[in-house]
């Protein structure tokens, strides 16, 4: 094991997660609004915001699945020693971290059930860059609309179709992320 | 090490309770269910609303705790110093300068912004539980949408009384979904809860974590010809003379003597700072308790 791995956790782990999760959650209460998450430092090719996400949320209660470049040795070590959330399939999974082509197809991720829709998956989706400029959003958390850049509308049109069930994302670039939860509606601009 | 961790929960106790707070603003007026911990306060004291402040707090925070509107009543003082011991946050009485509000039963008078959090402590989160005893059918009734006999109580308050009779944990409807307990807040304050802060809910006893985003539709349930009143008592503040606030009614002796006040203690005392003074009131004094 690289002694790389050890590193880039938080330096005090319970101040650092608290900002990180008041970020997250403001984020995710406020579709299309861009913050700032930092105080991981996660091997590459993991954002330092999505990093910080894995270290606020997950642990070994929450089965993570890694895809493309980001299923990696590194990357599985670094959650390994610092999370210790099992590394699994995308079905079991209850984050999955990644791009967005390669999260795809969506449909295999546990959208929740009738009785329990929180029983659901969080996508952590990592991209080149946060727009705050694209699609247009309507729904819980935005006061008329707010914009945000999208990889594609379609994907969320459906998934908002699931409502209550469906998937919840995390849009992250470097220590920058955004959300957009199930109840979001979107259209083109 | 005779310090607590931050905000007295562990880290991965923390870790849980979030993950169930950010599934709960995903789905707005859904009760999700958590592995309430223990706290050093009995049930049915806030252990819910403690634990959502305690994964909610950073250091950075003004904190603030109301208990029907009130700073200064047992459970909000007692609240209050247990943030301020083991979080080290910094606490107010003023509705205007806190960040994290933690309430019981109440939703202040000033309009909260949106940098402003409101946690309530809720006691019995399902809202069909007293028409329907049983968690698996209550759970079936929300996954199916079935909210009939909730109509069928308001309606049996009107073959009743006349009116809906329910005046507290008035049942609202979020997003069109989820029929939802505001906790026992006066339905007064039903209206509020559209409003530009993130709120949380958390029941301790029961287990259940449950969120409204911002801007989040809140519908009371009504009937056409019996709508939704958020009532209040008819009269004005007799310490400030606010005719807009929720009022308490307070016995004075044994002569029937009684004077209605603000619930909410700071909009009161703000106000009377401000120089209105009400039918029973004094003139504030820096001085006065």
């Amino acid at each position: 094991m690289d002694a790389d791995v050890l590193k880039g956790g938080f330096a005090d782990a319970p101040i650092e997660a608290a900002h990180a999760f008041r970020a997250a959650m403001t984020a995710i209460a406020r579709p299309g609004k861009i913050e700032t998450l930092k105080g991981a430092v996660p091997p590459a090719p993991m954002s330092v915001a999505a990093g910080t996400l894995v270290l606020t949320l997950c642990d070994p209660d929450t089965p993570v699945f890694l895809v493309g470049e980001w299923d990696c040795q590194p990357v599985r070590d670094w959650i390994a020693f610092h999370v210790g959330a099992p590394i699994v399939g995308a079905a079991e999974a209850m984050f999955a971290i990644g791009d967005w082509a390669g999260l795809a197809p969506h449909t295999q991720f546990a959208i929740g059930t009738p009785e329990y829709p929180d029983r659901s998956a969080t996508l952590i989706v990592e991209c080149d860059a946060l727009k705050a400029d694209g699609a247009v959003l309507r729904g819980p958390g935005i006061k008329d609309t707010a914009s945000m850049g999208l990889p594609e509308v379609d994907a969320f049109q459906m998934n908002a179709m699931l409502f209550p069930l469906g998937l919840d994302f995390f849009f992250t670039s470097g220590d920058q992320v955004s959300a957009l939860p199930r109840t979001t509606k979107v259209e083109a601009a | 090490m005779s310090d607590y961790n931050f905000a007295y929960l562990d880290e991965q106790t923390k870790r849980m309770i979030r993950r169930a707070i950010l599934k709960g603003l995903a789905i707005p007026g859904y009760q999700v269910p958590f592995a309430s911990r223990e706290m050093p306060m009995p049930y049915g004291w806030g252990t819910g609303g403690v634990q959502v402040s305690a994964a909610t707090l950073t250091p950075d925070d003004t904190f603030k705790v109301i208990d029907q509107g009130a700073d200064d009543t047992t459970n909000a003082v007692s609240i209050r110093k247990f943030f301020e011991k083991t979080a080290g946050v910094a606490t107010t009485e003023e509705a205007s300068a806190a960040s994290v509000i933690q309430t019981r039963h109440r939703i202040p008078e000033d309009e909260l912004r949106e940098d402003q959090i409101l946690v309530y402590q809720v006691p019995i989160p399902e809202p069909l539980r007293f028409l329907e005893p049983s968690e698996v059918e209550t759970r079936k009734m929300h996954s199916l949408e079935e909210y009939g006999l909730m109509h069928v109580k308001l309606y049996e308050d009107i073959a009743k009384h006349g009116a809906i009779a329910t005046s507290y944990a008035y049942p609202v409807k979020v997003e069109g979904r989820y029929v939802m307990d505001p906790s026992p807040i006066p339905k007064f304050d039903n209206p509020k809860m559209e409003m530009a802060g993130i709120q949380l809910f958390g029941a301790g006893r029961e287990q259940r974590i449950y969120a409204l985003p911002p801007y989040c539709q809140v519908v009371s349930l009504d009937f056409e010809d019996f709508p939704f009143e958020a009532s209040k008592a008819d009269h004005a503040c007799d310490m400030c003379g606010a005719t807009d606030s929720y009022l308490d009614e307070v016995i004075m002796d044994d002569a029937g003597n009684r004077m209605f006040v603000c619930s909410d203690t700071d909009y009161c005392a703000s106000r009377r700072k401000a120089g209105h003074v009400g039918a029973q009131g004094t003139p504030f004094e820096e001085t006065a308790a």
